[in-house]
């Protein structure tokens, strides 16, 4: 059994270490910073279908805070330690050519680490609110870590944004604790379901899930997003899209809402139609993007959309869909971003017009790229064709046709951006194509192509896990999230 | 010592600090030692902490105050305080198996050591004390070292420090 607290303990620990030892040894936070997501990795990896309550302090559920790990966690810390592995592999180089504190920068991505982990494992409103704060704290810092014009704007933007956002979680965790007098999540779960549903908690609901949708970018919430994320270096902007929406957004929604509010058919169709919004409007406006990192940014949002339209749908498939397209869309967008990270390192630009012919120069980028975007617009053998058939197959057996128009429209746009993303930048050539710096490219160095390799044959393959679809290995999932409250307050408060 | 007297603000000022600083500062230390019987803890007497100094920077001038406690050291012990309070949770899983348990003997009428009469709360309250004090003032000279200038219509930043060391 994994020891819970060692995944907040470890990157924690860590973060605060470097910043003392870095100043003498130039090689600490490299070493130190790969060999704690390698660790977190494997640790995570050891968690799978696993169940566990832990006691901090020793004292019980209601008193005392509790780390509850159960499958969605669990895939979550995946996820996470899985990204971040990848995206500080890839920081080794990129960082050289461009950034200079490497000790700031690790330190500050331990601490987001450190807080998604924190996020997904607890199961106490206000520790929730404290470790999403350090994680969003950290990453404001990583985006404008440039410290160029454009990157503070977007930092300080996203820094508004994500702070309303947590503005709104705060009130709503205090009128919570006003009402039942608990922050203990299952606690929360268990007063809320015996009394009376009145406007207070219809009130806090809404404020609390508007702001984890804040920070997960959903369409009325998503104007920071298109800014934030281009504007960082590209091993955060793999963090902030593969991971940061999910952890601190999609996950926190979707548990507050099946495991303490409960689900219900008007939340249902909430989330589906804000879905549909945000694949349809995030997938328009990433057409017309010529910024290579800003249209991935785009299509972020577009894809969250999807994720959103399959869990809300509520059904066993829909979920299903839902969730292993959050899990395929952490791999291939983070590829995507490390992608447009590397062709940024060699050529030192994001205009896709001045890019081209990049097959020829960078084969590994070039391959990686691909095989990224046709997951992302559903090519067949790649994992995302799956998870988006699973949701589009689970809203017609749900009877709405019309969703699973909008989600074949949706994914057809996404196929025709990346179809443009191909043109310009690998196989064919822009309308200010240099000839001249062109020649001097070549492929980028060892430790930025590993993890590119890494995942683009995860996401070849990661189709593989449908295998079994309901009782396969996103089984435990699919049992919290359709076991609803009940379950949920057995198994933390139960015993 | 004769350029200190020109920067800063007024002799009153500078009179009253130079009296008050080390009470203040002892002040901080009083609500942080006793966090754990009477209202305080580390975080309060480490803005307490981190007022004295600031005081200082406003009476006296960046350059006094970063004298006294250095850039890097300040840096080094928010690390620090941070790592302490990490250490102490974790002693918790070698001593009792648990995360944060409170391993140490808590205070009976026999005990002798009544600083510890709340196990490691006060030893956590110094911790975080150290770490709020020290970052609450990095924060505070960054926001003064720091400026952000307008060239050819493009916003920087830049610090202002080297100006200073000239």
């Amino acid at each position: 059994m994994v020891n819970l607290p060692l995944f907040i303990i470890l990157p924690f620990g860590v973060a605060f270490f470097i910043p003392m030892v870095s100043r003498k040894f130039k090689w600490v936070p490299d070493v130190l910073g790969n060999i704690t997501t390698f660790i977190l990795l494997l640790l995570s990896l050891m968690t799978l279908n696993q169940e566990h309550v832990y006691h901090i302090g020793g004292w019980r559920a209601p008193f005392g805070i509790v780390l509850v790990l159960d499958g969605l966690s669990c895939l979550l810390l995946v996820i996470i330690n899985l990204i971040s592995f990848m995206s500080s592999l890839f920081s080794i180089e990129y960082l050289e050519k461009r950034y200079t504190s490497k000790l700031r920068y690790y330190s500050l991505f331990l601490l987001m680490v450190g807080g998604m982990n924190g996020t997904v494992l607890s199961g106490d409103l206000f520790n929730l609110f404290v470790f999403m704060e350090i994680a969003s704290i950290a990453s404001y810092a990583l985006v404008g870590f440039g410290c160029e014009a454009r990157e503070l704007e977007a930092s300080f933007k996203y820094l508004v944004m994500g702070n309303v956002g947590s503005l709104f979680v705060l009130y709503a965790v205090a009128l919570l604790y006003g009402k039942t007098g608990t922050l203990n999540m299952a606690d929360v779960a268990r007063i809320l379901k015996d009394i009376p549903y009145d406007n207070l908690i219809a009130f806090s609901f809404v404020l609390i899930i508007s702001g984890f949708m804040i920070k997960s970018a959903l369409v009325p919430f998503h104007a920071w997003l298109p800014d934030a994320h281009p504007s960082a270096p590209a091993p955060i902007s793999a963090m902030l899209s593969g991971v940061v929406i999910k952890a601190l957004g999609v996950y926190v929604v979707i548990r507050l809402i099946f495991n303490l509010f409960g689900f219900n058919h008007i939340i249902s169709n909430i989330l589906v139609y804000m879905g549909i919004t945000s694949m349809i409007i995030g997938v328009c406006l990433a057409i017309l993007q010529w910024d290579l990192k800003r249209l991935l940014a785009y299509h972020s949002i577009s894809q969250m959309g999807y994720v959103f339209c399959g869990i809300g749908l509520g059904t066993t498939l829909g979920i299903l869909g839902g969730i292993f397209h959050l899990f395929n869309h952490s791999l291939f967008k983070s590829l995507l971003f490390l992608d447009s990270g590397s062709i940024e390192y060699e050529t030192e630009t994001r205009d896709l017009n001045k890019m081209g012919l990049l097959y020829k120069k960078m084969p590994i980028t070039s391959f990686s790229t691909l095989v990224a975007s046709m997951s992302i617009s559903g090519i067949p053998p790649f994992n995302g064709f799956w998870s988006k058939f699973i949701i589009i197959l689970a809203s017609i057996k749900a009877g709405r046709p019309i969703v699973a128009l909008w989600a074949v429209i949706g994914s057809i746009l996404t196929l025709s951006s990346f179809t443009k993303v191909c043109r310009y930048s690998i196989y064919g050539k822009g309308e200010k194509f240099d000839k001249e710096k062109w020649e001097k490219l070549k492929e980028v160095p060892d430790f930025m192509s590993i993890p590119l390799i890494i995942l683009s044959i995860l996401c070849i393959f990661t189709g593989l896990l449908l295998i079994g679809l309901e009782n396969g290995i996103f089984g435990p999932v699919i049992d919290v999230l359709k076991g609803g409250v009940l379950e949920y307050i057995n198994k933390v408060l139960g015993d | 010592m004769k350029n200190n007297e020109e920067k800063g603000m007024s002799l009153i000022v500078k009179t009253v600090t130079r009296w008050l600083k080390g009470f203040i500062f002892l002040f901080g230390a009083y609500i942080v030692v006793f966090g754990h019987l009477s209202p305080g803890g580390g975080f309060p007497g480490g803005v307490v902490f981190a007022a004295t100094f600031i005081l200082l920077t406003l009476a006296f001038g960046r350059e006094y105050a970063l004298r006294k406690i250095g850039k890097i050291l300040a840096s080094e012990l928010d690390s620090l305080g941070a790592i302490l309070f990490l250490i102490l949770a974790s002693l918790g899983i070698y001593f009792t198996g648990i995360f944060f348990s409170n391993f140490i003997e808590k205070f009976h009428p026999s005990g002798n050591f009544k600083l510890f009469s709340a196990g490691i709360i006060p030893l956590c309250n110094i911790s975080i004390g150290m770490k709020v004090g020290a970052s609450l003032f990095m924060i505070f000279i960054i926001l003064s070292v720091v400026r952000v200038i307008f060239e050819d219509g493009k916003g920087k930043l830049i610090t202002t420090e080297k100006k200073d060391k000239k």
